[in-house]
């Protein structure tokens, strides 16, 4: 099985930019560049994927994503939660383990790699708990998790607190090449908060979640990252002050790499005035000078990558009153126009923007992805970054519509995707 | 001049006009109150469903009479599981109550922003009774009317609110309607009772409520939450009312002619001395009784009537 992709501009962060055509052979990138094939004849044999005008893009990356499969089917199935992530150009995932169960066993594990292989989308690659049920107690057994598959270990939205078992597990999972994820929030300093502790949250009466809650577990994990020397991923950073704790855990050599989400450098507290349970997340919406902050920490490399966090909930639990709906968005389908963003503004020049999406995060987590290089697994995105479109939940690919982007006018759009030589989206 | 909204969720987005018209309708409801037959004919044939998800005798009970006395037709629904509990959402409720022709739902529930999520839904108008810490606007339009009875210069008037306010939805209600009227609002409170960034709506804080109290003209007392005691808010009821307790020694440090107010129900002893709530300078019932006046006029105005 032969595909080209052919004509378009391609562009792989940090190796290759230019007009020209990739072939793949059986799921392989076998090469890039121009004039591939010196005459038409030569094309007739091979199925052929016009890119003119487009943009050629490693695959994205996401390093956080929920699939809430085994256990929430009602609100994203593993073949829905795939659907949705090539839909927005992710060829690549990695599932967080708050299922039901957790994932904290190799048969949770192969049960989703299994699911996965039979969606036939995106790539999955299983993040696996970090203690037994993620109660924060016991560490979950590791090194069976990382055979079955589990390319990292988290607890997530129930972050370890006691910093005794973080430091053995920091520890442990360096046996396994693994990195730590940590949510950072102290759930003590965050207990009932339900949006950005700030004027907004004063104004309102709705309870605080203060960004000192993330800043004392950065803080934290930077500490036990020093003491240990494991390779920690901090998720999702929200403050100014996150930032700054990085970039001088960074300066300072410590193994230590960060994502940001769409959401935290697009809106801002402002947004919950309505209380429209879609701006409730965890970390909440911060301020203006935070997002200056995540810009800059995009710009200058102390945030590696960005992630979707996408966080798929039911339309019945996201109507409930604004401090009992659950948190989170879903962000497949918006992350692309939302990062691009940060190229119209000048924050990031389009290669960096992309390599945040694609050879920065696999290259956190040692992935084999991200990438166009010849060898390569061929999963690739065609864009078209200028493309207006308006977004409409209701055309969403995933199960759920829980998103504050509803009725945006927005640009940049996702024309086909292709995960191991097979085209598995396609919108023209 | 009429009221142009359909619902009254806040007094953080009324006008200065908007809220002295509620005042001034008011007023001429007042005199209803004090006939032998308390009644007028300006709600008859509307229907006011009182939809009340926290226990609440006395704001209910106003609504009540309010809407009683405007000869609309009145219905009290209190469940008493959330709509967690029960699998039924907030707005599903709201629309069987709707369906029933409800020209005025009263909303008093636990989450901030009930009011605003429900309105979002249904055509009839609505009004936020208490909505988690956010408001309680029918109560801040009450103590506005009642100080004005009182003091009816209220933009040279200095108030001080004293209690837990980032717990508190009547002191939320109070500073919007104060400030936006031209009152100087200082607020007394322990700094874990101060949520963060308040100075930005035009408050004084003090912590120490001897200094707060210095020439004020009028003293908003707010109902302590006694189970918060040791749990990081104040070390003990013993303490706190050492410290914030209005108490008649205290109350030397305001005017002579101070008033001090509280929207019940009272902790005798802990936020108020009892020889203070007894005090003539207490208008406690005043507040009472204006509410029934404050919530007649603003359903007559949401009504269309205005």
């Amino acid at each position: 099985m032969t595909l080209l992709i052919r004509g378009g501009q391609i562009l792989d962060p940090g190796r290759y930019q230019g007009q020209g055509d990739i072939l793949i052979e059986n799921g392989i990138i076998q090469s890039v560049g121009q004039d591939i094939f010196k005459s038409e004849k030569d094309t007739q044999s091979l199925t052929v994927l016009d890119a003119k005008g487009l943009l050629v893009v490693p695959g994205f990356v996401d390093l956080h994503v929920h699939l809430r499969e085994p256990g929430f089917e009602y609100k994203e199935t593993i073949a829905t939660g795939t659907a949705s992530a090539v839909a927005g150009g992710f060829t690549s995932i990695c599932c967080m383990p708050n299922t039901n169960p957790v994932n904290d066993n190799q048969a949770v594990t192969e049960f989703i790699l299994s699911k996965a292989a039979l969606a036939k989308k995106a790539n999955v690659f299983p993040i696996g708990a970090i203690t037994k049920g993620s109660e924060g107690q016991e560490l979950a057994e590791i090194g069976e998790l990382s055979e079955a598959g589990c390319v990292a270990i988290s607890d997530d939205g129930r972050p370890v607190m006691n910093s005794l078992v973080m430091r053995r597990a920091m520890e442990y999972a360096q046996a396994f090449g693994m990195p730590v994820i940590d949510h950072c929030e102290d759930l003590h300093l965050a207990a009932g908060g339900c949006m950005n502790e700030g004027i907004v949250s004063t104004e309102l009466g709705v309870p605080g979640i203060p960004g000192a809650s993330e800043e004392v577990m950065v803080a934290r994990n930077l500490s036990l990252a020093e003491l240990t020397g494991a390779q920690v991923h901090l998720a999702h950073l929200s403050t100014a002050g996150s930032v700054r704790l990085t970039r001088d855990a960074k300066d300072r050599g410590i193994q230590v790499t960060a994502e940001v989400c769409p959401h935290h450098f697009s809106l801002t507290e402002e947004a919950t005035r309505t209380f429209d349970s879609n701006t409730k997340m965890n970390p909440p919406l911060r301020t203006m000078e935070d997002i200056e902050a995540l810009k800059q920490g995009l710009a200058d490399g102390t945030i590696d990558a960005i992630a979707t966090d996408h966080a798929p909930h039911a339309v019945q639990e996201k109507q409930l009153e604004f401090d009992t709906a659950p948190f989170g968005i879903v962000g497949f389908e918006t992350a692309l126009p939302l990062t691009l963003v940060l190229v119209q503004e000048g924050v990031l020049t389009l290669e960096t923007a992309i390599s945040k999406l694609t050879v920065e995060p696999a290259r956190a987590f040692g992935l084999n992805k991200g990438t166009l290089a010849p060898g390569a697994d061929a999963d690739v995105a065609l864009i078209n970054p200028d493309a207006a479109w308006v977004v409409d939940p209701n055309k969403f690919h995933s199960k759920s519509r829980n998103t504050p982007f509803a009725g945006w006018n927005v640009r940049g759009r996702v024309i086909a995707t292709v995960v191991g030589g097979t085209v598995v989206y396609e919108s023209r | 001049m009429g009221l142009k909204h359909k619902d009254l969720l806040n007094l953080s987005s009324l006008s200065a006009d908007e809220i002295r018209l509620i005042l001034d309708t008011s007023e001429s409801f007042k005199e209803v109150s004090g006939r032998e037959i308390k009644k007028v004919p300006a709600l008859r044939g509307k229907t006011v469903v009182n939809l009340f998800f926290e226990p609440s005798t006395r704001t209910r009970t106003s609504f009540e009479l309010a809407a009683k006395r405007l000869s609309a037709d009145v219905i009290n629904f209190s469940p008493t599981t959330s709509s967690i509990t029960k699998g039924e959402t907030l707005l599903d409720t709201a629309r069987n109550i709707e369906s029933m022709q409800a020209d005025i739902i009263v909303l008093r529930h636990s989450s901030p922003g009930a009011a605003d999520t429900l309105s979002r839904g249904v055509r009839s108008s609505v009004i936020n009774a208490g909505d988690g810490w956010h408001e309680h606007p029918t109560q801040g339009l009450l103590d506005l009317f009642t100080i004005k009875e009182r003091k009816p210069d209220l933009q040279r008037l200095k108030v001080a609110i004293i209690g837990d306010i980032a717990h508190s939805r009547v002191a939320r209600s109070n500073i919007y309607a104060l400030t936006k009227i031209g009152a100087e609002v200082r607020v007394v409170a322990p700094p874990t009772m101060i949520p963060r960034f308040l100075e930005r709506l035009g408050v004084q804080i003090f912590f120490n409520c001897d200094e707060g109290l210095i020439d004020v003209d009028v003293i908003i007392m707010l109902r302590l939450q006694l189970e918060r005691a040791g749990r990081a808010l104040f070390p003990s009821i013993r303490e706190y009312a050492r410290l914030y307790s209005l108490t008649q020694e205290r109350m030397k440090q305001a005017k002579s002619d101070v008033m001090v107010m509280h929207p019940g129900p009272l902790n005798r002893g802990v936020e108020i001395a009892p020889e203070v709530a007894d005090s003539p300078a207490a208008v406690i019932l005043d507040q009472v009784a204006n509410g029934v006046a404050v919530r007649m006029g603003l359903m007559y105005l949401l009504s269309g009537s205005g």
